[in-house]
Order: structure tokens, then sequence, then C-alpha cells
């Protein structure tokens, strides 16, 4: 018996729409499930705003560290090279030309820390079991995740959620 | 969303959410028909080649190829800078157009994103054959070592071009990955078969399509496409500057970036224009990748194909007007010396033929643009081979001056890296989702022809009622 029910919808707009309506009944939306990103239903059903790209921003100011720290250890502190007779001893002087390798760095962890991040906080990796409430909602389906604790009051639920747009109303699984 | 119902649609033949996912996953689910088998068996022929002229150049060192004491850059170097440019246009169209929100880029972004992986793989090999020892790539990396530790030097632009060519190389695979995994989610959950749905089920990660997994995935193609703009235009940039920061006449040139870069991206388009037309005919993709689609990449290579005529031209002009007769020598060499054969070719190719796009009747004609996009890439491919072998066969002392012919080993490796990048190319139209399905049923409610045509219907009838 499954703590939740799905109400599967044929058009985002009129799930949309009925967001509002269902919650003022008092009905508990967990999560929506659809094929393609929505605009604006991450607001819609209360989502917060995702720091990810917070979390880029603190892996490319280590990366931009990391390079700088490594230039300056490797070229000026462990082994100073005499290039063409203009050897380069402070890092201040010597940075120009170490700009793009810091910039490559930066972008490289920025980029790879915010997707290992995106990876693991979605826990989307390989081998993992996917959630799936009803295969359509890959392809065409809109799916409206409900909280049903009370197995009582399904039906009632079921007839609301019929009444606000929904085409179908189901239980986990294909 | 709201969009002119006057703009061309971006979506042909009525299609709804539910055909566009049956369209573009069919030639998974089908089996492939004989023209990609015949194309398939050819690519690997030509691959095979590849391993055969490889291993005579790891086995007898590169001697095997026609560089010498004076040209000691020739068809690895061509190739590998042809190659890596090719890879800029698909960045362009995933990164850059995504910022500029053109949806156009929906269709394509998969498919050249595919190319931009696949020709960076044919750079890289490039480099690491032409290194003599290709078994010490390592000694690229900034390694402790047993030599000090003596570190790579960070001064140099070899050492850069291998933090970009790999940061852009990687950074490219995690974004066009983790733009599929939606679409691989919709591959497993049609599957028929067990060995599709398990396969698919690994590539898939266990994507779910939760509104929460989708504003996060959107936050990170935005930020990914925000970083990978400047990268990419890193990336031509520092390999501009292995030339650039050298002394040789024709190489010692400020204008490098930024002509290097806009020389990528037209030869990049003018190959996504090649292996697109291709696959919307061979893959029945006809109402995705429209005509529409191939005007607006036209007017890329026209725009991008007059930023490389002036280019060429400014380069010329300076070389006079600096009143430096090394320079001089150079370019009048260039256009009536030894190799004015190439100069010639790349002028034609890569100045002429592109403007012939300012016609609509062409830029919107599919076998013309077939043949243009063909044109242009070996326009792009003489560049190169005149900035690196002109320049290089008339240095500053007549005593390094000298001639250079590729041996067979040389250009085999050239075909044979074609080989492998179509063979790569052809799995990836067999086995991954060529459109970015779950991306383009964004747009099936503003620029699909229903869409056009309710809009209208809408505007007619708000016009009779007033």
């Amino acid at each position: 018996m499954s703590k939740y029910i799905f109400a599967v919808y044929n058009d985002e707009d009129v799930l949309m729409q009925n967001i509002k309506p269902l919650r003022s009944h008092g009905v508990r939306i967990k999560e929506v499930y659809s094929p393609f990103p929505v605009h604006g239903m991450d607001h819609a059903i209360g989502h917060k705003r995702t720091r990810i790209s917070i979390c880029a921003f603190i892996y490319g100011i280590i990366g931009c560290c990391l390079a700088l720290i490594m230039t300056n250890y490797m070229m000026i502190t462990d082994w100073p090279m005499d290039i063409g007779g203009k050897p380069s001893f402070a890092f201040y002087k010597n940075l120009p030309a170490f700009v793009p390798v810091i910039f490559e760095s930066t972008i490289f962890c920025a980029a790879h820390g915010m997707v290992i991040t995106f990876y693991l906080r979605s826990k989307t990796l390989p081998g993992v079991t996917a959630f799936v409430p009803d295969t359509r909602v890959t392809d065409d389906k809109f799916i409206m995740q409900v909280e049903c604790n009370d197995h009582a009051k399904r039906a009632e639920l079921t007839s609301l959620l019929m009444k606000h747009g929904a085409e179908e109303v189901k239980d986990y699984g294909k | 969303m709201y969009e002119a119902p006057i703009r061309e649609p971006l979506i042909l033949g009525d299609k709804t959410n539910h055909e566009i996912t049956e369209d573009i996953c069919k030639p998974i689910e089908g089996k492939a028909n004989k023209y990609w088998w015949w194309c398939f068996i050819a690519s690997v022929a030509a691959l095979l080649w590849w391993v055969l002229c490889v291993s005579i150049t790891v086995g007898e060192g590169i001697g095997m190829w026609g560089i010498n004491n004076i040209v000691d850059w020739g068809w690895d170097i061509t190739n590998f800078v042809w190659w890596v440019g090719i890879g800029h246009a698909g960045t362009l169209i995933s990164a850059v157009l995504l910022l500029f929100r053109q949806k156009w880029r929906l269709s394509i972004n998969r498919s050249a994103e595919a190319m931009t992986i696949f020709a960076v793989i044919c750079a890289a090999t490039f480099l690491l054959t032409h290194i003599g020892r290709p078994w010490l790539p390592y000694w690229l990396l900034p390694l402790p070592n047993q030599f000090g530790s003596l570190w790579v030097n960070f001064n140099s632009p070899l050492v850069w071009d291998t933090f970009a060519v790999s940061t852009y190389f990687t950074v490219s695979l995690v974004f066009w990955y983790t733009g599929l995994i939606p679409d691989f989610a919709v591959v497993r959950d049609r599957a028929k078969t067990k060995a599709m749905k398990f396969w698919y089920g690994i590539l898939s990660f266990g994507w779910t399509g939760s509104s929460k997994n989708w504003q996060r995935f959107e936050e990170v193609s935005l930020v990914l496409a925000g970083m990978s703009t400047p990268l990419v235009l890193s990336v031509h940039t520092i390999v501009s500057m292995d030339f650039a920061t050298s002394i040789l006449p024709g190489w010692h040139a400020t204008i490098f970036p930024p002509y290097f870069v806009a020389g990528a991206i037209f030869s990049g388009f003018a190959m996504v224009q090649t292996l697109l037309i291709i696959v919307r005919k061979v893959l029945s993709l006809e109402n995705y990748i429209t005509t529409l689609h191939i005007d607006m990449m036209n007017r890329i290579i026209l725009v991008t194909g007059s930023i490389v005529g002036i280019a060429y031209i400014t380069e010329f002009f300076i070389a006079w007007y600096s009143g430096v007769e090394y320079e001089s020598y150079c370019f009048i060499n260039r256009a009536t010396g030894y190799y004015w054969w190439a100069y010639a070719s790349m002028m034609t190719c890569n100045v002429i033929s592109p403007q012939l796009f300012w016609v609509k009747s062409l830029r919107t004609n599919v076998t013309f643009t077939f043949i243009l996009s063909i044109v242009v890439n070996i326009g792009m491919w003489f560049e190169r081979f005149v900035i690196i072998v002109s320049s290089l066969h008339r240095a500053y002392l007549p005593s390094e001056w000298g001639t250079y012919h590729p041996s067979w080993v040389e250009v085999g490796i050239f075909i044979g890296s074609l080989g492998l990048f179509f063979t790569c190319f052809l799995l990836f139209a067999r086995f991954f989702p060529v459109i970015a399905m779950s991306e383009l049923k964004t747009i099936t409610k503003s620029s699909s022809t229903q869409a056009k045509r309710a809009a209208l219907e809408h505007g007619h009838s708000h016009a009779t009622h007033h």
C-alpha cells in the first residue's frame, strides 16, 4: 500500500493551473514528474531555488587557488626557469603567462565539481533504479505525486483530482 | 511562451510530444538500414587503415613522415588544428546559442555536441602521435618525476594547450552526457527488450524527471553554457598562440586569436551541415532539421567566413604596411611561391565561396549547402596547411629553406582519422537519440506548425470580433 497516489495529466498548463486550487483544498503535492522542464513548475509546487550555481562558484575558486599555488610552487619556488636569459623569479611578474592555465583549471574544477554535485544530489548515478510512477512520464504525460496517508479518503481525493483536470489517478507502477 | 505567429515554425508536420518521441527513438529501436551499414563498413575500413599507419609511426618513429628539419610541422599539426576547430561549432551551438535563447539550437545541439567530442578525440590522436613517443603522454602534465622534479614550463603555449584541450574535451563530454540523461530515460521507459532496458537503464543514471531534478538540470545547463563559452574561445585562442608567440614570419601576428576562433566556428558549422544533411535524410528527420535550421547555420557560415576573409586581407595588408621585409616576403611567397596552389585553394574556398550565401535561394538549397560545406572544410584544411608549411619552409635564413611533401603514412593517418570520426558518429546515430527530444518538447506549444496555425486563427477570430 503506497503512501502516495499519482494523478496523470495530459497537458502541463492544465496541471499548473490546478496546483493552487488543489492546494487550497488541502491536497499535499509532493512532486511533479514531466517529460521536459516546465517553466515555473519548481516554484509552483514550493521547491526552493537550487544552490548548485553557488557550489560551482566555490569549486571555481578552489580550482583557481590550486592553479595559483601550483604555478607559484613549480615555476617560482621549486625550479625557477631562466628562459632566453629572461628569468622571472617573482610570481607577479610571471603571472600573465600563467593566466591561461589558471583560467582552464578554474573552469575544469567548477564544471566537474558542479556536475558531480548535481549527479549526487539528484541521485542520478549509473546503476540507480529510477523512480518512475508511470513509464509514459518520459514520453508525453505529466504526473502529480499526491500524499494519501489515509486510505479511507482515497476515493474522495481521487474524485477531487479528477475534477481538477487529471485524466486518471493511479498507484505507483505501470 | 509567446512567439510571433509570422516567425517560421521549428517543428514541421503537426508533431505532438508523443510523435516526437516516436520519430526520434525509431532509429535506435529499429534495425539499421543498408546505407548505415555501407557507411559503417567504409568508416571501419578507414579506421583500420589508421591503426596500420599509427602502428608504423609508433613502431618506426615519425621519420616515417615527410617532415624534416626545416618543415618540422606538417600534416600532423594541420590536422590537429583542423579537427579541434571543427569541434568548436558544437559548443557554440549548445552553449552560446543557449545563452542567447535561440530555440533553433534544440534540433541540432545533440549531434553538434557529439561532433565536438569526436572531433576533439581525432585532434588528440594527432597530439599523441606527433610527440613521437606516444607512450609518454604524461610528460605533458605537471607530475612529480625523477628528474628533479623538472616541471612542465607554464610559460609555454604548448603547455597551455594541454590544459585547454583536456579541459575542453572533458567539460564538453559532461555537458553532452548530462543533456543525454533524460533522453536515455525516454528510451529506457519505452524499451521492449531486456537488453535495451538494462543498457539504457544504466546509461540514464536512474533519471526520474521530477521537477526538482529538472530545476537542477536547467541550472547546470545554464552555468555549464556560461563556462563553456569563454572556454571554447580560450581553446582556439591558445591553439593560435602556439604559432603567434613564436617569431617566425607569418606566425608572429596579434590578429591570430580572433581570426582562429572565427575560422574554427566557420569550419565547424560547415561540418555540422555536412553531417546533419546526411542525418536528416538517412534517419528521416526533415520535420525537425528543417531548411530554416540549414538557413540559420548558413548565415553563421557567411558571417564567420567574412570575418576570416577580412583577416586574410588584413594580414596581407599589414605584412606590407609594417615595412618588415621578412613579413612581406612571407606573404608574397605564400601567394606566388612553391605552395601557391594551397594559398589559392584557401582563398577560393574560404573567401569567395561563402559569399554565395548572400543569395537566399542558395542558402535554403540543401544540395548546394552540402557541396559548399565540403568546400569550406577543404578550404579550412588548406588554411592551416598554408599557415604551417608555407611559413616554415622559408624562415629567416636561406640555409633554413626547404620543401615538404607528406608521406603515405601521414596521408593515411589523416584519412584514417576521418574513419575514426565517422565510425564514432555512426555508432552515435545508431544508439543515441540524435535530437535532444526532452528539450525539443519545450517548444511544441510555441514553435510547431499546429501552434503557429492556432495562433494565426486566434488572431483572425480576434480581428473579426472587433
